[in-house]
């Protein structure tokens, strides 16, 4: 599959994809930003408030009315963590022009929507209107506060936070809820004035057009954008290791435990952490699946991911109580048989596969590749996934020891219930 | 093999019945790298009574789940292990109608069909391994009970329905697990996975014959006979108005629930279900009047939704999210569902809600797995999903208004709500 990158403008850069297999084009503009703990939660704002309106279609009711006309386009913005860099925007999904029952052309309408939304939003007294970002500014706090709800992202969000507490690793996507509520109106409009200037923006498109269509669609739809100087794209900071491991305990009223696990890793030989990872817990084969669940029967999940730009592995699970220090102690039991090469052929192979069939299905959904490549232009990587498949294909076991003989156990983190008084 | 066509969205379909009754259906698709299998009983949570070798049989509820757990089981060791070590990705779940094995996988199609279809049809379990899955699934349970959603959505259904079992969580309780033995799994699994009962969908680049051809070499050539099960008989009045629960959640959730008169089989289960999703997108859809001016008055959020969903012999509407005035938004919606009926649609929101429905349909083939559940359902409720362009010609207005007439009344509604805990 061939990936073009062209710069259409001063940090304005499009990835092209052609397809033709599916039944939709997918189109996406996202700006890229250092992840800041003073800046992520207005960032966050920013496109929600967009979203309510342009100077054509200034209110939700018109937007949607347009988007349903495009046979239900749908354009949804985005708020993503790649690194330490926040990835803020729209994604547009819209049917292939070969199945408009008219033979409607929906590329050119939809890009000029998404052109519109970004820089031409519905202002009064050039400000956002005052309505959309009071209520978007509410939505937001809640959104924040009701990351409790789901008790598996909570306990993996607060792993992360003690994990890297003081670097933009620990920072949440959304921000803090302390930084949302002091958002002004004023504030948010010259941050988004500064963000449309300065900003790298960076254009996906997957889709049965050719090249030269989708560069002069998106030309057009972002013809007012305006650029100053560039921001560079800032490098992600290593991780701080710890002397001794931090040990958090969280008390709330549910019947599962969660204990999360951070382990930081000293080796930057990327391929032999991933795969070490897929081995440890990344897998339905992995180590922790087949001992933790299958073997002992302990919990229902537990796994593991690399965290390839900051170089950490966490572990995620959910226990009984009480199974808190045989978890504890099975899990490192895990990882040292791992750093021991105590592993047997099908588990090797077994991983191997694994990715390389991740890589290989990667081209069959526009959202994942979406995904992918975005986070390589944020991270200022520009391997394909043919290319790190290749990586995978030619790497030694020794290397995958040598890496993982590197990780180290840093933060543990576990949320319990309450003492019941019965 | 028989080949069908559907010009309007760029399908065709394979189709092949085999003498012992297995449904093969094949969906091609070039220049993908993904092939994906999906294999599936007419099997799910809510078949807990059912006619076996002459008597009715009652099984623990979660026992339709507590199997598909068992099954990965082979003599060899694990099936998830064979997948996975060819690089497939294996899977599996339970709803309330049916059980579906999958896997996807780039290389070794072939090699890990074999295995999908013979792990799936070869029961291989112990007392003991049966007893070690108890804590696994006893764990999932825990896990679904801490979920407010899953807890907000549960608590509607209790209320929704009285009698038939689909009110039953699908995965049971720990308590009712523990009454599931090695000897109950094997009957259902006698009863339930026999290739009349069974449909096996395929959806990438792959050669339709060797599927058969594998398919036919596997599975057991005898037929197996119609399972009766017996689902109640269910009331169209609700059973309860409401149910309240407090859990650790930051602000209030509600779902507000309207019981709807179910379809028969064959092709108007699929007409009702388009009814009930266009009326759904008008009632209260993004960008329904109801939905646009709820959000404007802050009474929602964009956690709000709402869905038409159909089982057998059970159909339901319901939506919500979250809303510190969830009452007046479940009033509102039948208000809305009220005046609709009174004033009729206005024309351009109804012909724009049915093309951006079109859109919608079309997007969701995009997903293999999409396009095998939907084949799958099909199948056992007798229609053709891919013939959705044309059901879609054939509903009017005045279905959608009489859609909304009869189910979306204040009787035919409950409520279900979890609150914060207060310090």
């Amino acid at each position: 599959m061939d990936v073009i990158r062209k710069q259409l403008a001063d940090g304005v850069n499009l990835t092209y994809l052609q397809a033709r297999k599916f039944k939709t084009s997918l189109l996406s503009a996202q700006f890229v930003v250092p992840l800041r703990e003073d800046t992520a939660s207005a960032n966050a704002l920013l496109c929600a408030v967009l979203r309510r309106g342009t100077v054509t279609y200034p209110d939700m009711g018109t937007l949607a009315a347009r988007l349903d006309k495009l046979y239900g386009a749908s354009i949804d913005y985005t708020v993503r963590k790649k690194g330490e860099t926040q990835c803020i925007g729209f994604v547009a999904s819209l049917i292939d022009d070969s199945f408009a029952p008219g033979g409607e052309k929906l590329l050119e309408p939809v890009a000029a929507l998404l052109g519109e939304l970004i820089c031409d939003p519905a202002t009064e007294r050039g400000r956002f209107v005052r309505g959309y970002f009071e209520s978007e500014k509410n939505n937001l706090l809640d959104a924040i506060r009701s990351l409790i709800n789901d008790k598996r992202d909570y306990a993996d969000r607060r792993l992360m936070q003690e994990l890297c507490a003081g670097e933009p690793y620990g920072i949440s996507r959304l921000g803090s809820e302390v930084t949302a509520g002091k958002l002004q109106p004023k504030k948010l409009y010259t941050q988004y004035r500064e963000l449309i200037s300065t900003a790298r923006l960076e254009l996906f498109y997957s889709g049965s057009a050719d090249i030269r269509r989708v560069e002069s669609a998106l030309q057009s739809a972002f013809s007012a954008l305006p650029r100053k100087v560039i921001r560079e794209r800032c490098a992600v900071l290593p991780h701080a290791a710890r002397e001794e491991v931090n040990y958090v305990t969280d008390t709330m009223d549910v019947t599962q435990g969660k204990l999360g696990m951070g382990f930081s890793c000293g080796s930057t030989d990327h391929t032999a952490l991933l795969m070490g990872n897929t081995l440890f817990g990344g897998s339905s084969n992995s180590k922790l699946f087949m001992n933790v669940r299958e073997k002992l029967s302990l919990c229902y999940y537990a796994s593991s991911i690399y965290h390839r730009q900051k170089g950490l592995i966490t572990v995620s699970s959910g226990i009984e109580f009480e199974n808190y220090q045989r978890a504890y102690d099975e899990i490192m039991a895990q990882l040292s048989a791992v750093q021991h090469g105590e592993l047997e052929e099908w588990e090797l192979q077994g991983a191997r596969s694994t990715l390389l069939n991740a890589y290989a299905s990667m081209g069959d959904s526009q959202g994942k590749l979406e995904n992918f490549y975005l986070g390589q232009a944020a991270t200022g990587h520009e391997e394909t996934p043919e290319m790190l498949a290749d990586e995978i294909r030619t790497l030694t076991p020794q290397r995958i020891y040598d890496a993982m003989e590197t990780v180290k156990l840093d933060t543990v983190y576990f949320l319990k219930g309450k003492e019941t008084a019965e | 093999m028989k080949q069908l066509f559907y010009s309007r969205i760029g399908e065709s379909v394979y189709k092949e019945t085999l003498s012992n009754g297995l449904e093969i259906l094949v969906v091609p698709r070039s220049g993908f790298a993904k092939k994906y299998a999906f294999f599936a009983t007419r099997y799910g949570g809510m078949d807990t009574r059912f006619h076996l070798d002459g008597q009715w049989l009652d099984t623990p509820a979660g026992i339709a789940h507590y199997l598909e757990h068992k099954m990965f089981d082979t003599e060899e060791g694990n099936a998830l292990q064979e997948l996975a070590t060819n690089g497939a990705e294996p899977n599996a779940f339970t709803s309330n109608a049916m059980t579906g094995y999958y896997f996807d996988s780039t290389e070794h199609f072939e090699e890990n069909l074999r295995i999908l279809l013979s792990f799936v049809s070869i029961p291989y379990f112990t007392e003991e391994s049966v007893e070690k899955e108890r804590g696994i699934i006893g764990q999932e349970i825990r896990m679904i009970e801490d979920n407010p959603d899953w807890q907000l959505y549960t608590r509607m259904m209790q209320c929704l329905y009285g009698e038939n079992p689909v009110r039953t969580p699908i995965a049971g309780t720990v308590e009712s697990i523990s009454h599931i033995t090695a000897e109950t799994l094997y009957h259902c699994h006698k009863a339930f996975y026999n290739p009349a009962n069974m449909v096996l969908t395929v959806v990438g680049d792959v050669d339709p014959k060797r599927v058969v051809e594998i398919a036919r070499e596997i599975l057991p050539a005898e037929k197996g006979g119609v399972i009766r099960r017996d689902y109640g008989n269910e009331p169209m009045e609700v059973y309860e108005k409401e149910s309240s629960l407090t859990m650790e959640v930051s602000s209030p959730q509600f779902l507000v629930g309207f019981k709807c008169r179910p379809a028969g089989e064959g092709e108007e289960y699929l007409r009702l279900a388009a009814i009930g999703d266009i009326a759904c997108d008008i009632l209260l859809g993004d960008s329904s009047p109801l939905y646009l001016r709820l959000y404007d008055e802050g009474l929602i959020n964009t956690s709000f939704g709402g869905s038409f969903e159909m089982l057998p012999g059970v159909a339901y509407l319901y939506a919500g999210g979250d809303s510190k005035e969830s009452r007046r938004v479940a009033r509102e919606i039948f208000l809305e569902a009220q005046r609709l009926v009174r004033e009729g649609i206005d024309e351009d929101f109804y012909q724009r809600t049915c093309r951006a429905a079109f859109g919608s349909n079309l997007r969701g083939l995009n997903s293999f797995e999409n396009v095998a559940v939907s084949l799958t359902e099909g199948y056992f409720n007798g229609y053709d999903p891919f013939r959705f362009p044309e059901i879609f010609d054939s509903i009017t207005k005045a279905d959608i208004v009489e859609f909304l007439r009869e189910n979306i009344t204040e009787e035919r509604s409950v409520f279900s709500e979890i609150l914060p805990k207060e310090e």
